[in-house]
């Protein structure tokens, strides 16, 4: 017994003297801090770890409009993780989109984004990532159809889409200005939701940032100049959002309190300053004034609205601010895509608990207590109200919602 | 044979208000913590959202909030002379059971005793001379002053509104002018009143009575308090006591510490864990830890080098019973302190009824009311009055839940048209004050393990003895009188005096202030814990909770069970953890 206990030692500290995970890593504090921050600002996290199971080791299903695919474990562990992969190997798959076997990688993995990082940025990155505990788990199978399944039809999409190299400053522009460009465009990779796919997934306007759907979630448009989906909020209100989930508008859940949790939350607040000077520059078209809903619709939706929702969100929609959202001016409500507001009426939502605001306030499921035609009207209600202008939702959107949600 | 787990610094058996409390003071000093509680975690949105909390018939009817008596209960009794019969549904008292305890569906009414509350024997005697036979009222060992700083900080985790009535020492003319002085005002403002606070505030003022507004747990606005967790605006919807509020409105272990308790790496909660008994060493004077069971029947050795009760009055009673710690109290002889001094309260009503107002009562809040403590402790002159203590009289608009709320008047049948059309007539327009007033410690009131029925596990049920005294009846009597004079000044057509007669009946509700049993006090031959709530017979045991109140007081408990705990939890960090070992040295 106490031989082999000393066999597996000699073993285990040949291994490590063998391993390519030893090769050329710089472990300086301040090495480390800089990758540490890149896996903060890229949000690396959320995705990569599976809910509730040990961070970084990736397994994490990834639902897209093609199939499943799980995000691989990418702490250093040397069979089922990063442990055998160079510091080159790493950048070209954060850059190109390669991975370690030359394969390519499925842009669920927001290499379009990630090739704006510099490479001494995603070495940092790699360097903080070999010293994280190393977790020994398997990636499961993705979920594709065929001929999605086939990763050389990738190669086709990056022909078609992929524009790799790293993010060119603005000359005209600040050196804030140019820091919240990268964070947005580069590591953030806001535009992988907030920004519309074409068929092939790829953004269509590359980040323009005018709102997209994913996961049957509809991300609102967040260009903050004239006309813009955040042209109501101020500078500081972009901050306090990213800093602490809430503002006077709104509250973050799904998928933005992940980005909020694990990343937006931990960064400093002049980068978070920078994002909202950028954010705050992109002027956005007029929208198109939808036509104003059945009035019998409106007064069926009141009527609702006040027996369900009035005791948190206020009669007049003014909300109770950074506690219960505002619905009046809420971006979400006022979406053209009305995916989210009739997916939080039917299953709730929850405010997502940062350091500063820990209180994870919550919205009950309405689904199993209003049938489509309410949830039609109390959306259309508060889609058309106080200053709201957005359109009506009709069942038939609402039974379709459902049943997506139910697949 | 208990499977052994690996030890942990801080056991606390029971997760409500005072584990919550002592798990976020501890869990901050450093140490590792483990709270069992033997009922499931809730929380507001998957348990209380506000889409079912206000379900009357799942909530309070069919008992879902309580603790499940099919499996534990107590027997009851009025007197000696009589065969305790389990309570095979609640009535009188409603003790919680899961995450958040009795925390998650108080009413928020949320006081500190009175200065003399605390010196109830020494104040009464030196006052009154000496107490009546019978009366074994004592002092708590602890004083106001000592407890201010901790009554301020429950106030500020839990939003309290309300209006200062002692801004340390300046009386201030809009609050209670009878508190003890308090070193900050409450940092919220009072609930809105409806008509029915206005009418009473009217007629209490016209009888030289002060009126002031009830401190209330309920939030009178947004607030966030100093761990940094939010609470919401109160709605009014009125279903406060006897459920769990869906809008976070009222101040509970779930809305107040668990979300920031939860995160810290030190600390375990593990529910669907019940606690048996507390295990020693051989001497007998060191806890070792908890044996528990869980919901497979699997029971579990957990090693701790401290132990809190933290469960309820009656549960930490029992367990200390059970685990054979300390000598039962027996009415017979006097000999004993465990299961003395049980108490309650002595609650009573005057309905109003008006003709043309309406009180629109659905809409309120469980402490939302205008009251006076003209009558409360010491604050009157008790002489030839043939009693001691008092209690308030207020005027709360609340708990008009459709099925449980008729008042109808004098006079009107008890079932049938005439009733509906009554209930029909009233419920729009009638209010009712209540008088909430103190028991006396009494030799005859006590608990004590039946010596017939058993609980789930086979172990003996609690059995409580208990009626109300003769000094309970003169006071409530007196506070029933005081309700009526008001009442009559209140612009109705007509009162109705409901006052509080008879024996003690565990069956309609009154309140859930259970108290005493495991009693606080001066030194081991009067007491079960010392001042700083630790066992005189094992120093690494704390006990917690209303059992240890000598006897009870006017005011609900809630504020002061809390300042107890912030008084204990200080005790613990500050000297037991250097110098573990008893706190008093006699």
């Amino acid at each position: 017994m106490r031989g082999f206990g000393i066999t597996s030692v000699i073993l285990a500290a040949a291994t490590v003297a063998a391993s390519p995970a030893t090769l050329a890593q710089d472990t300086s504090f301040a090495q480390l801090e800089r990758g540490r921050y890149g896996v903060i600002t890229g949000n690396c996290q959320a995705c990569h770890t599976a809910r509730g199971e040990e961070p970084f080791a990736g397994a994490r299903p990834m639902e897209t409009p093609f199939g499943v695919i799980y995000t691989p474990n990418i702490t250093f562990e040397r069979e089922t993780g990063l442990g055998q992969w160079t510091r080159e190997d790493f950048w070209q798959a954060m850059h190109n989109g390669r991975s370690r076997d030359g394969s390519q990688l499925y842009p669920a993995f927001p290499y379009p984004h990630f090739t704006r990082m510099p490479r001494e940025e995603v070495d940092a990155i790699y360097d903080y990532l070999s010293t994280l505990p190393q977790v020994k788990k398997e990636k499961p199978e993705n979920d594709l159809p065929f001929p999605l399944n086939i990763r050389l039809a990738v190669k086709g999409w990056n022909m078609l889409f992929f524009d790799p190299g790293p993010f060119e400053p603005d000359p005209g522009k600040s050196e804030a200005w140019n820091r919240g460009a990268y964070l947005v465009h580069g590591p953030g990779h806001c535009a992988g939701c907030h920004s519309e796919k074409n068929l092939l997934g790829a953004d269509k306007e590359s980040g323009d940032l005018r709102g997209g759907r994913l996961e049957h979630w509809s991300a609102p448009n967040i260009r903050g100049g004239e006309n813009g989906g955040l042209a109501d909020w101020s500078h500081e209100d972009i901050v306090e959002f990213l800093q602490t989930g809430r503002n006077r508008h709104s509250a973050a859940f799904s998928s933005m309190a992940e980005v909020i949790a694990y990343s937006t939350q931990h960064m400093c607040e002049k980068d978070l300053q920078a994002i909202a000077l950028y954010l705050k520059s992109l002027d956005d078209e007029p929208r198109d004034q939808p036509d104003a809903p059945d009035e019998a619709v409106m007064t069926a939706g009141q009527s609702i609205y006040a027996d369900n929702c009035s005791a948190c969100h206020t009669s007049d929609g003014s909300g109770v601010p950074r506690f219960f959202a505002p619905l009046a001016g809420s971006g979400k409500v006022r979406n053209p895509d009305a995916t989210t507001v009739i997916r939080v009426i039917l299953e709730g939502a929850r405010s997502v608990p940062t350091n500063a605001r820990p209180t994870p306030l919550s919205m009950p499921a309405f689904g199993w207590k209003l049938d489509d035609s309410q949830i039609a009207a109390v959306a259309t209600y508060i889609r058309n109200s106080w200053d709201n202008a957005s359109g009506a939702i009709s069942a038939g959107d609402v039974e379709a919602l459902r049943q997506q949600l139910a697949e | 044979m208990p499977r052994k787990l690996p030890e942990t610094d801080v056991v606390l058996v029971g997760f409500g208000w005072t584990a919550a409390i002592l798990a976020q003071e501890l869990t901050q000093a450093g140490l590792r913590v483990l709270a069992l509680e033997r009922g499931g975690w809730r929380d507001t949105p998957t348990h209380f959202p506000p889409t079912v909390a206000p379900d009357e018939l799942r909530f309070y009817w069919r008992k879902e909030m309580f603790q499940d008596n099919a499996r534990e209960t107590l027997t009851f009794r009025n007197n000696t002379g009589q065969m305790a019969l389990p309570m095979r549904r609640w009535g009188s008292f409603l003790p919680g059971e899961g995450v958040g305890g009795a925390g998650v569906h108080w009413n928020g009414q949320t006081y500190r005793f009175l200065p003399s509350d605390f010196e109830a024997a020494s104040h009464n005697v030196k006052r009154y001379g000496p107490l009546a036979d019978g009366l074994t009222v004592q002092d708590y060992g602890v004083t106001y002053d000592e407890l201010e700083p901790h009554f301020d900080r429950f106030e500020k985790l839990c939003g309290i509104g309300g209006v200062a009535g002692n801004l340390n020492g300046d009386i201030q003319a809009s609050g209670n002018r009878f508190e003890g002085w308090r070193s900050s005002n409450y940092p919220n403002p009072p609930m809105e009143m409806t008509f029915a606070q206005h009418r009473f505030a009217e007629a209490a003022q016209a009888l030289g009575h002060r009126p002031y507004p009830a401190p209330s747990a309920n939030m009178s606005r947004p607030y966030v308090n100093p761990l940094g967790v939010q609470l919401g605006p109160c709605s009014y919807c009125g279903f406060c006591e006897k459920y769990g509020c869906g809008n976070y409105s009222k101040a509970s272990p779930q809305t107040t510490i668990l979300p920031v308790l939860m995160q810290h790496p030190n600390f375990t909660l593990k529910t669907h864990n019940e606690v048996l008994h507390i295990t020693r060493d051989s001497t007998g004077r060191r806890a070792t830890g908890v044996v528990h069971v869980d919901l497979e029947g699997e029971t579990y050795e957990q090693p701790a080098q401290i132990v809190i009760l933290c469960a309820y009055q009656l549960h930490n009673t029992r367990l200390m019973m059970l685990s054979g710690i300390g000598e039962i109290y027996d009415p017979r002889t006097g000999e004993g302190l465990l299961g003395k001094n049980y108490c309650y309260q002595v609650v009573s009503s005057v309905d109003v009824f008006y003709e043309d107002k309406f009180t629109n009562q659905f809409a309120g809040a469980g402490a939302l009311g205008m009251m006076i403590d003209e009558f409360n402790g010491d604050n009157f002159d008790h002489a030839g009055l043939g009693f001691i203590g008092g209690g308030y009289i207020a005027c709360w608009t609340t708990n008009a839940r459709p099925i449980e709320t008729h008042r109808t008047p004098e006079g009107t049948p008890e079932w049938g048209s005439a009733w509906k059309k009554a209930v029909a007539e009233n419920f729009l327009k009638s209010t009712s004050i209540s008088t909430h007033g103190a028991s006396m410690a009494h030799a005859a009131n006590h608990l004590d393990l039946d010596p017939t029925y058993k609980d789930v596990h086979g172990r003996p049920l609690m059995r409580m003895t208990y009626d109300f005294t003769a000094n309970d009846r003169a006071m409530t009597a007196h506070l029933t009188e005081q309700a009526r004079r008001i009442g009559e000044r209140m612009g109705g057509r007509e009162i109705r005096v409901k006052p509080r007669q008879g024996p003690y009946d565990s069956m309609p509700y009154q309140t859930t202030h259970n108290t005493g049993g495991t009693i606080m006090g001066s030194n081991p031959a009067n007491s079960v814990v010392n001042r700083y709530l630790q066992s005189w017979e094992v120093p690494n045991l704390f006990v917690m909770g209303a059992g240890v109140f000598p006897q009870n007081a006017g005011y609900n408990p809630t504020g002061t069970v809390a300042a107890l705990t912030y008084w204990a939890a200080e005790a613990i960090k500050t000297r037991y953890l250097r110098d573990p070992g008893p706190l008093v040295r006699i």
